[in-house]
């Protein structure tokens, strides 16, 4: 009776928090799920001119992505490019959340928001600000040359794959600062000690307990910069040039001037899937890892 | 705790530097009187204000700009509302896949997002504009919303419901006089984190705005021409000073009545 009573309840709580979510959960519907596969059945047609689109099943768009050089190198190059900015966004701001969560004893708070605040400024004029910073005639050039350091302005800082990974390092800080912050602030400190008097050096205690005890940050951080940034569009178009230039400058020319949906749309699919599996890799190998770990 | 490291200390300054110079770097040149962001500066003006303060564009993507961003905040506030209300109170089959499923938006490249509205958008034989710009921020704000929101609702005492229920007050009553005032702060500073975000987004506007430019698609416009620069950092500057503002009141409203280290920033990591 009693149990017939409890589960009763469960189910009962299920449904109240099902009609809670339901309008999220259509909203996810409609605007995401839905969109998504029409885009992926947009893949499968063939755009046969500016206006027409024949309707026909073939994977035909598939295969010119792979055949086009250009569209697997600009992936390759994507993926190159958020690795790199992961892995040195992780480095940089690892010590930071360490100091912050373990040195820093008053106003942590306020420290975190002054991390956080020039997250919150438009993207689009962040990324414009290392314009003027890397610029031909930039705030590091005009400094250089005016010192008479140099005499011809650095052609690599501008218009380059450096100029996309230093801007992008710079717009996804607060991606990876937060979540490391968290997780290394949730460490209970007397473990860190237990560890040293037991004799470990500061560096096995820190590979073997803190860093170890960190790895749920670090998973975030890795999947919530590496996703974006594969799909960035704006750094590449405007600090890119030609060198820098990743997939989604080319999903966006195949939407709009080129206008090949059904390419685009296949590029898209496959740049979803990649970030899909990537997301996977990251995920099971880290799980394997602290395994190994701890 | 650990003792001093001042090497440590040093270089989460330095980091603090290479956070805030680059940002800092538009204010600075909009007052500068020349066309190019160069060193040495060439003396202090305040024309590039007077210029773009006489922009007829300028205004007009402001005001679409603020209807955009009213909108999609008050929305997806409510729709985030519901949900962090149920993932915080209660415990059900399928929790996780559901909010992984009203995170996702958050998860998947936005260029993906956005070229997936314009697909359906123009299927169905709409037009673009600020309505599938619009829609398009919803979807994008509801996860922050539901971050910030979960965050405060969070160790809520919901006995207070119960006993506003069982002292005889309807549901609405019960969230009226009860609920409300204690979520309030967390919806206000939900509803402005929510409106900066959709104020200062640009690739769902750039797929989807047309002919109607946003903020973001204005300035994207006039990058292109260097004489058109200078009044872009006049523009970049005022935004920064307005969001900053906004953003320091949302994060203060978050923690009236909060222990101060238990605030995550609105992001909160759900386990």
């Amino acid at each position: 009776m009693l149990h017939a009573l409890q589960k009763f309840y469960a189910k009962s709580e299920s449904v109240r928090a099902y009609t809670m979510l339901s309008p999220a959960l259509i909203l996810i519907f409609l605007l995401m799920l839905i969109p998504m596969i029409l885009m992926l059945s947009f893949s499968f047609f063939t755009q046969i001119s500016f206006v027409e689109i024949d309707y026909t099943f073939t994977i035909q768009r598939y295969i010119d992505f792979f055949q086009k050089n250009l569209l697997v190198s600009l992936l390759i190059k994507s993926l190159k490019i958020s690795f790199l900015v992961t892995l040195i966004t992780l480095l940089t701001a690892y010590p930071v959340c360490y100091y912050i969560a373990f040195y820093v004893k008053k106003n942590k708070m306020l420290w975190l928001v002054m991390l956080t605040l020039p997250f919150w400024t438009s993207y689009l004029l962040r990324v414009f600000s290392w314009k003027i910073i890397l610029g031909t005639k930039g705030v590091i050039n005009s400094s250089l040359i005016n010192a008479g350091l140099l005499s011809e302005p650095l052609t690599f800082l501008m218009y380059s794959e450096t100029a996309v990974i230093i801007t992008l390092t710079h717009a996804y800080a607060a991606f990876a600062l937060l979540p490391l912050y968290v997780s290394l602030e949730k460490i209970d400190f007397s473990l860190i000690e237990a560890g040293r008097d037991l004799g470990l050096s500061r560096l096995e205690v820190f590979w073997k307990i803190t860093f170890p005890l960190s790895m749920p940050g670090v998973i975030g951080a890795i999947l919530i910069i590496f996703i974006p940034t594969v799909g960035d569009y704006v750094t590449p178009a405007l600090l890119g040039g030609t060198d820098g230039r990743m997939l989604s400058n080319m999903i966006q020319a195949y939407f709009g001037k080129i206008n090949n949906i059904p390419l685009g749309a296949a590029s898209a699919t496959i740049m979803l899937f990649t970030v899909a599996l990537v997301t996977m890799i990251v995920s099971y190998t880290t799980k394997k890892l602290t395994q190994r770990i701890s | 705790m650990e003792q001093k490291n001042n090497t440590l200390l040093f270089y989460t300054l330095l980091y603090f530097v290479f956070l805030y110079l680059p940002v800092l770097f538009l204010p600075l040149f909009s007052f500068n009187d020349a066309d190019y962001m160069s060193f040495p500066l060439s003396g202090f003006t305040t024309e590039h204000y007077e210029e773009m303060w006489g922009s007829v564009n300028l205004h007009k993507a402001l005001w679409a700009s603020i209807k955009v961003g009213v909108v999609a905040s008050i929305v997806s506030t409510i729709i985030a509302l519901f949900a962090a209300k149920a993932f915080a109170r209660y415990k059900f089959r399928g929790e996780n896949i559901s909010y992984g499923a009203i995170m996702m938006p958050f998860l998947i490249p936005e260029i993906i997002l956005a070229v997936s509205i314009l697909v359906i958008w123009l299927s169905l034989g709409f037009k673009l504009g600020l309505i599938p710009v619009t829609l398009g921020h919803i979807l994008f704000c509801t996860p922050f919303a539901m971050l910030i929101l979960i965050a405060r609702i969070e160790g809520f005492d919901f006995s207070l419901e119960e006993a506003s229920r069982d002292l005889g007050e309807n549901a609405w009553g019960t969230f009226y006089r009860v609920s409300l005032p204690l979520y309030l702060p967390g919806i206000i500073a939900s509803l402005l984190l929510s409106f900066i975000i959709s104020f200062d987004e640009f690739i769902l506007a750039f797929f989807l705005t047309g002919s109607d430019a946003t903020l973001p698609m204005y300035m994207w416009g006039q990058m292109r021409f260097i004489q058109k620069l200078p009044h872009v950092l006049a523009l970049g500057a005022v935004i920064i000073v307005f969001t900053t503002m906004i953003v320091l009141l949302a994060f203060w409203l978050r923690n009236i009545g909060q222990g101060k280290d238990k605030a995550e920033l609105g992001i909160k990591i759900h386990e």
